[in-house]
């Protein structure tokens, strides 16, 4: 309207004005469950990255002469020790280095495919778009656990496909497994996302100045989808922690053939521990997996809430 | 003077905010005489919608109101939920910006207007819907009978608007307040919605208080004006006087910048409205005034006679007379 | 509206053949069910395994094979499971059964709680109360079930039973071994463990939804209008607030079927309770494809159906949204 200028009172800050970034970092840091997340997970790491000295035993090796079988926990086994006496807290640390390590690769094949694929497919939109949410739409629909083990069955039954899976009981199969699954939902966010940008000016002003297609995807489109993408990142980690755990427990996951072992596989043989009455066996791993759950969703959460500005979600 | 209906003295509205204590209304002196139309005017974030919000009761509970509300002699602030409630919609009504979304898109109009009516008055559910649709009629909706079992996605955003005066006006209040009732529709619409105001408020003899930041808007309809800045009330009094002579330089800012046949130019105000975490010392128009002076930074002007006008302008005895408009 | 559903409902039987063939060449890649035969009958003639064949419609050929089978399926010729060669209708009927009173159970119990809670939450953002749901249904939805079912099955079944003598809840199966005939209170008692796991992921789930939505609707414009209206609050929540913020939680929760089947999945197996779940793993562990493939059709047409009430209800709920 004439003469006045539109405009909040509060908008008009005269002092120093934070770029979207410092924004983002403050009302992250503002999270305290996200803070006390990255701290524990920053210990796990540095525990798990220096396993030969923080744990006490090998991955293998059984804590002292026998008998040394399902021991309580005490001084030398802290976390108690299992069926053959291998000490549980050294398996801990050696079940969360390679859980971390399955959850972060197949997390960041999963996001880079489908960051790419929900880009081309949100920025050309048809047939290519319908079809892959027709694909999207059967996968998510159906109860996960059973397209997973379906999935993983298909993947170990075509032949050509070995040398890139591996063994079906090889951690990179896993791997293989979770980028396949993960990077549909990936794909949705960042369609949205794309959907949703393509229509905004700055973008509108690319394409009308010429600018072809994977400038616009990998100049505009991709770079403003970085908080999206982040988040989804945190939350494939966590996912494939879990799926591993899943399909560990249900008896599908890495086998432990030399010794080898993934929180999903310690969770696993709590099972079989819950009715003996070997508590340690269960409630440690159990609380392990808990714990790296909770601190990286609270992350995934915290970065959601830091850089998507429009979700004021009042606590 | 006839009768006063709303007497508003020294409000002043806190909202506690991440970055302190944010003075919204900052001690406002307003009244509403019954059966007037009275035009507030102001900027953005100049406190007129907040305001009449705090006179509904309708500002969240982290808002810290003090001052003092009468409404036919009884004072709103400080009242209890369950009075404030019987003064909503029954005394006190308020019409808002955006039509296209003041209406529940669940449930039908006849029933969102019968809902108003059920609330203060003992009707029955079919008295009250018949009424509802003479209320239709009466705001300007043709086939009323069959628009009261539509729901609010089948109406256009100007016959929205009139479906909230319907609602508004059912329980025929002693004051209404239409916060920026027109900015969301289009000019023509703009017109009709105005014409159905003014209708209402002959025929029933309501008090109108028109929020806006568009004087054409007031210059239409208003008998009286007030205008807001940072706040605080700056200048009011009669519509032809405060077009005539603005006094206040903010006013006068206003009226110089609005276009008009033959005018070559507009002459906007520079500068930007205060940031209300930290407002200026003074008179918190000084830092874009052209007439500012030392005095103007020392103390919060109060609204003084002058003329046919109240202003809040220390030096407004001392400023060249302002060029006539009408 | 008739017409729609009419309409919809063609549309699903394409939909479900399409699926189903995909599904069929799924478990014929994933569980080799000619391999499976052999497995489990090391001595069966040739004659045999051609007859196994036949009436599964596992032909070299995917299409032929795939129609056979849906043709035998139709008829209702159903092939016996390889291991055992029981009956599959029998079977898949118990445990549909069974995981119907469980699912329902749960997701009854679950979605109640869920719905309050969330209103709860939603009505002060930012209150101690709101802090306290929303953190608790976060850590809630973290939890993967099989971990609180086995730390649930420990401390109920196992420790309970040490500290105070008797077991509170049992931890397998529908009835105790060698229980005949119908008995409700034993039946809840045995159940009373897979839902409460089953329920807590649908409560945290739907507190956090119903939390999100009222919020959005509770800061919508026609809110204020109500409160303008000068009408009580309970009746603004109510009628204003909930009638639409129940929209897009009843909408996901009819398209949420497949989240709620896998909890049960992963509940019944470590429960032992006879539902789908644990004929899906068993079946599936054993490569048992005449026991897979109408388990898979009774998934996927759910699913479907579920669709579609999502939709309808949508549409029921939402006069803005018109079904053509």
């Amino acid at each position: 309207m004439p003469g006045l200028t539109q405009g909040s009172a509060l908008s008009e800050q005269n002092e120093k004005v934070l770029s979207p970034r410092q924004m983002a970092l403050r009302r992250f840091v503002s999270h305290k469950a996200a803070v006390v997340s990255c701290i524990i997970i920053g210990v796990l790491a540095l525990f798990v990255i220096l396993a030969p000295f923080t744990a006490r035993y090998g991955v293998n090796q059984s804590v002292q002469a026998p008998p040394n079988s399902f021991l309580s926990p005490r001084s030398n086994a802290w976390l108690g020790t299992d069926d053959i006496g291998r000490d549980l807290y050294s398996r801990l640390i050696y079940g969360v280095r390679v859980s971390l390590l399955i959850g972060l690769a197949s997390a960041v094949i999963s996001v880079t495919l489908g960051a790419l694929v929900g880009a081309v497919a949100g920025f050309r939109g048809g047939k290519f778009d319908d079809i892959l949410m027709r694909v999207t739409d059967l996968f998510l629909a159906f109860p996960f656990l059973v397209t997973l083990l379906v999935v993983r069955n298909v993947l170990g039954g075509l032949p050509w496909l070995k040398p890139l899976t591996g063994e079906m009981n090889s951690v990179r199969f896993i791997i293989v497994l979770f980028s396949i699954f993960g990077w549909m939902g990936v794909a949705r966010i960042v369609r949205g996302q794309v959907l949703s940008l393509k229509e905004r000016e700055f973008v509108e002003a690319a394409r009308a100045v010429g600018a072809s297609r994977r400038y616009i995807i990998t100049r505009h489109l991709l770079p403003n989808s970085v908080g999206p993408i982040m988040v989804a990142l945190t939350f494939s980690v966590v996912g494939s922690i879990i799926g591993e755990s899943t399909l560990a427990f249900f008896g599908y996951g890495p086998q432990a053939g030399d010794g080898a072992t993934s929180l999903g596989i310690l969770v696993g043989a709590a099972k079989g521990a819950v009715q003996t009455g070997f508590w340690w066996l269960a409630v440690f791993p159990c609380l392990m997996l808990i714990i790296v759950a909770l601190s990286i969703n609270f992350i995934g959460d915290a970065l959601r809430d830091a850089t998507d500005p429009r979700l004021d979600r009042g606590a | 003077m006839t009768e006063k209906v709303l007497e508003i003295r020294d409000l002043r509205v806190t909202f506690e905010t991440p970055s302190g204590p944010l003075e919204a209304v900052r001690g406002v002196d307003l009244d509403v005489s019954a059966g007037e139309l009275l035009g507030v005017v102001g900027e953005s974030g100049s406190g007129k919608s907040v305001t009449f919000l705090a006179t509904m009761g309708l500002l969240p509970a982290r808002a810290r109101v003090t001052g003092s509300v009468l409404l036919a002699g009884e004072q709103l602030i400080g009242a209890s939920n369950k009075y404030m409630r019987s003064v909503r919609g029954r005394l006190l009504s308020m019409i808002f910006q955006d039509p296209l979304s003041a209406l529940n898109p669940v449930h039908r109009i006849g029933n969102q207007i019968a809902e108003m009516l059920q609330s203060h008055q003992d009707l029955s559910k079919r008295d009250a819907e018949k009424r509802a649709i003479e209320l239709l009629d009466i705001v300007g909706i043709p086939q009323p009978s069959e628009r009261a079992t539509q729901f609010p996605h089948e109406f256009s955003g100007g016959m929205r608007q009139r479906v909230v005066i319907a609602i508004a006006i059912a329980n025929n209040p002693k004051v209404l307040i239409a916060d920026e009732p027109t900015t969301a529709l289009d000019v023509t619409v703009q017109a009709q919605i105005l014409e159905v105001i003014e209708r209402v408020q002959e025929r029933f003899g309501t008090a109108v208080v028109l929020i806006t930041h568009d004087l054409g808007v007031i210059a239409r309809v208003a008998d009286r004006v007030n205008v807001m800045y940072a706040g605080r009330n700056v200048e009011q009094g009669t519509i032809d006087s405060l077009f005539d002579h603005p006094s206040h330089p903010y006013t006068r800012g206003l009226l110089a910048s609005l276009p008009e046949p033959g005018k070559q130019r507009l002459k906007p105000i520079t500068g930007f409205p205060p940031n209300m975490l930290n407002p200026p010392k003074g008179c918190a128009f000084h830092t874009r005034c052209e007439y500012a002076a030392e005095v103007c930074k020392l103390d919060l002007p109060e609204l003084q006679t002058f003329g046919d006008l109240q202003t809040a302008c220390v030096r407004a005895k001392e400023l060249p007379k302002a060029e006539s408009r009408v | 509206m008739l017409r729609y559903i009419l309409r919809r409902l063609a549309w699903s039987v394409p939909t479900l053949l399409l699926v189903t063939f995909l599904v069929y060449i799924a478990l014929r890649i994933g569980t080799n069910p000619v391999e499976s035969y052999k497995r489990v009958n090391p001595r069966a003639s040739r004659a045999k395994i051609q007859q196994y064949i036949d009436v599964n419609g596992l032909d070299p050929n995917f299409i032929q094979g795939y129609f056979k089978w849906l043709k035998n399926f139709i008829t209702g010729d159903w092939a016996p499971s390889i291991k055992g060669r029981r009956e599959v209708w029998p079977a898949l009927k118990d445990a549909m059964a069974n995981t119907l009173r469980l699912g329902i159970a749960a997701t009854v119990v679950g979605i109640f709680f869920g719905l309050i809670f969330g209103v709860l939450a939603a009505l002060r953002p930012g209150g101690r109360r709101d802090v306290f749901i929303n953190t608790s249904a976060f850590v809630g939805i973290s939890i993967p079930p099989f971990i609180s079912a086995i730390l649930l099955q420990l401390l109920f079944a196992v420790y309970w039973q040490r500290w105070f003598g008797f077991s509170l809840f049992p931890t397998s199966g529908v009835y105790p071994a060698g229980h005949t005939g119908f008995d409700l209170f034993l039946m809840l008692k045995f159940m009373a463990l897979p839902t409460i796991i089953v329920a807590i992921q649908i409560i945290a789930t739907y507190s956090r939804y119903m939390r999100s939505s009222l919020l959005d609707v509770l800061n919508s414009d026609y809110m204020r209008t109500a409160r303008s209206k000068g009408i009580s609050e309970r009746r603004i929540l109510i009628k204003h607030g909930m009638r639409n913020a129940l929209i897009p939680v009843v909408t996901i929760a009819a398209l949420d079927v497949g989240s709620i089947v896998g909890g049960l999945i992963i509940t019944e197996n470590i429960f032992s309770y006879p539902g789908m779940g644990l004929y899906f793993l068993k079946s599936f562990g054993e490569g048992d494809f005449p026991l897979l493939m109408p388990w898979m059709v009774v998934i996927v047409a759910s699913i479907l159906l579920f669709n579609l009430i999502a939709d309808i209800s949508y549409a029921w709920l939402d006069p803005r949204i018109r079904l053509e």
